[in-house]
């Protein structure tokens, strides 16, 4: 049997109202997706089934996993930030620069860190060999950028809109435009890989990734907001991204931050 | 709003999780990222395994970046993992001399991937292990395990982590001895030996 919209609406909603009602329990907010979140149906082999241990940081400061990997001005180039320029031409789209900053959750800046995106180029294809998709390949743009924080915590990325994008989750899905990112913070416990969207997409409620976030609030967080002042005059449309980053941190490093 | 207001505290919330996806293949792994220890070291070991579903499926579009102590137990603090290449932009790899102590690594066509990295040494109340961290397509948040490797059997046993898992399920954490310094580690997400896996507070 074809699983179609309609069938995923249903359960988005279900798992909305569940929510809903855990929290009108008591239950606390949930800022994270849950990893057996069966609307999006590659999920429901792959999460764990019994609950996972908890580390109490507090009791060992010595634990590798409070101190993070570093990276340096070597491990990228100077235009790794600049997805329009890493071939011969132009790539085809609406140029769009994304701008924010990279933070710890008491609001402070994580310095010197890594930051990896990628996405579709402005049809809606990723440059990766298993997409079967079929919208053209643009032949200047592959959509892979890095970059380290600076002294605020702060980035940025020139590249050009991507496009939505079917998959095959159910019967006429489509993926809303995004980009992919990859940040590290001060410590391995606050890794962290997601997903920034645009505003008003038409397709957040049909996408049962998005929808994976049941908490309205922390949904948001993942939407970029438009911003004209980082919008470059007769270049680019200026998107303004903030990332918190979850996860404890060894308490010595919070001096002098 | 994605503007966060560092002033007030209670406005700074996390940024929610999301799966990698299918497609990182050509944008996050790199070159040389499961040789993490330095050309010719004596402490090198070679850990590897397969990373495996709930039907015992091996999964072909999943990652793992291992993070761990030197063989003294010091914390790395070298970057250099993915060195660049500004003339072509492509990847260096690594310099083949410093331990950066990460590595990221993806499985292959059947689900299979290995690391060569440095014996870790010993830090705080642990046992030596290497912290691993794994991604993929249908895993909405990343999962958090440790490899302990098998030998110090007075070490393991004192280690806090391994002592509040239950007795059944501790041998998902500690590696197989396969010998010359081989170590077998899978990771199981879901089922039957599904792997412990961690989060920390």
């Amino acid at each position: 049997m074809t699983l179609t919209q309609h069938d995923i609406d249903q359960e988005i909603a279900a798992e909305h109202a569940a929510y809903e009602k855990r929290v009108a329990d008591g239950a606390p907010v949930e800022h994270q997706p849950r990893r057996d979140y069966a609307p999006y149906r590659s999920s429901v082999l792959r999460h764990p089934r019994q609950p996972p241990i908890t580390i109490d940081v507090a009791k060992d400061p010595e634990l590798v996993e409070l101190s993070s990997p570093a990276f340096g001005e070597r491990d990228i180039t100077e235009i790794d930030n600049d997805l329009t320029r890493q071939h011969n031409g132009e790539p085809i789209g609406e140029r769009i620069t994304v701008s924010g900053r990279l933070l710890d959750r008491d609001g402070r800046p994580i310095r010197g860190q890594l930051i990896e995106i990628w996405q579709a180029n402005s049809a809606g294809r990723y440059a990766h060999q298993r997409e079967q998709h079929d919208a053209p390949l643009d032949p200047n743009f592959t959509g892979v950028g890095r970059t380290i924080t600076d002294a605020e915590g702060r980035y940025h990325f020139t590249t050009v809109q991507p496009g939505p994008y079917p998959w095959r989750n159910h019967l006429n899905a489509w993926r809303p435009a995004h980009i992919h990112f990859s940040m590290f913070g001060t410590a391995f416990t606050q890794r962290l890989v997601t997903q920034m969207y645009f505003p008003s997409d038409p397709l957040f409620p049909y996408d049962p990734i998005i929808q994976s976030v049941t908490d309205d609030a922390a949904r948001q967080r993942l939407v970029a907001t438009y911003d004209h002042n980082l919008s470059v005059p007769e270049f680019s449309m200026g998107y303004h991204w903030d990332i918190v980053l979850d996860g404890p941190k060894a308490t010595w490093i919070e001096e002098g931050r | 709003m994605t503007k966060i207001d560092t002033s007030s505290p209670e406005s700074v919330l996390p940024t929610p999780s999301h799966t990698v996806g299918p497609f990182y293949g050509y944008a996050l792994p790199f070159r040389g990222g499961e040789e993490i220890a330095p050309l010719g070291h004596p402490d090198t070991i070679t850990v590897h395994g397969y990373i495996l579903d709930g039907e015992g499926k091996p999964l072909p579009d999943a990652f793992v970046e291992l993070w761990g102590a030197d063989p003294d137990g010091n914390v790395p603090t070298t970057d250099g993992s993915i060195r660049r290449d500004p003339a072509t932009g492509g990847y260096l790899g690594r310099n083949g001399v410093e331990f950066t102590g990460w590595g990221r690594i993806q499985t292959d066509a059947n689900g299979h991937w290995y690391a060569r990295t440095l014996r870790p040494g010993a830090r705080g109340q642990s046992a030596p292990y290497l912290s691993v961290c794994v991604f993929a397509r249908g895993l909405l948040v990343h999962l958090f395990t440790r490899i302990y490797l098998p030998g110090d059997e007075a070490a393991l046993a004192a280690d806090p982590l391994l002592g509040q898992v239950d007795e059944d399920r501790r041998g998902t954490l500690i590696a197989v001895d396969e010998g010359n310094g081989t170590y077998r580690f899978d990771i199981r997400l879901q089922g039957e030996d599904e792997t412990v896996f961690l989060e920390f507070r």
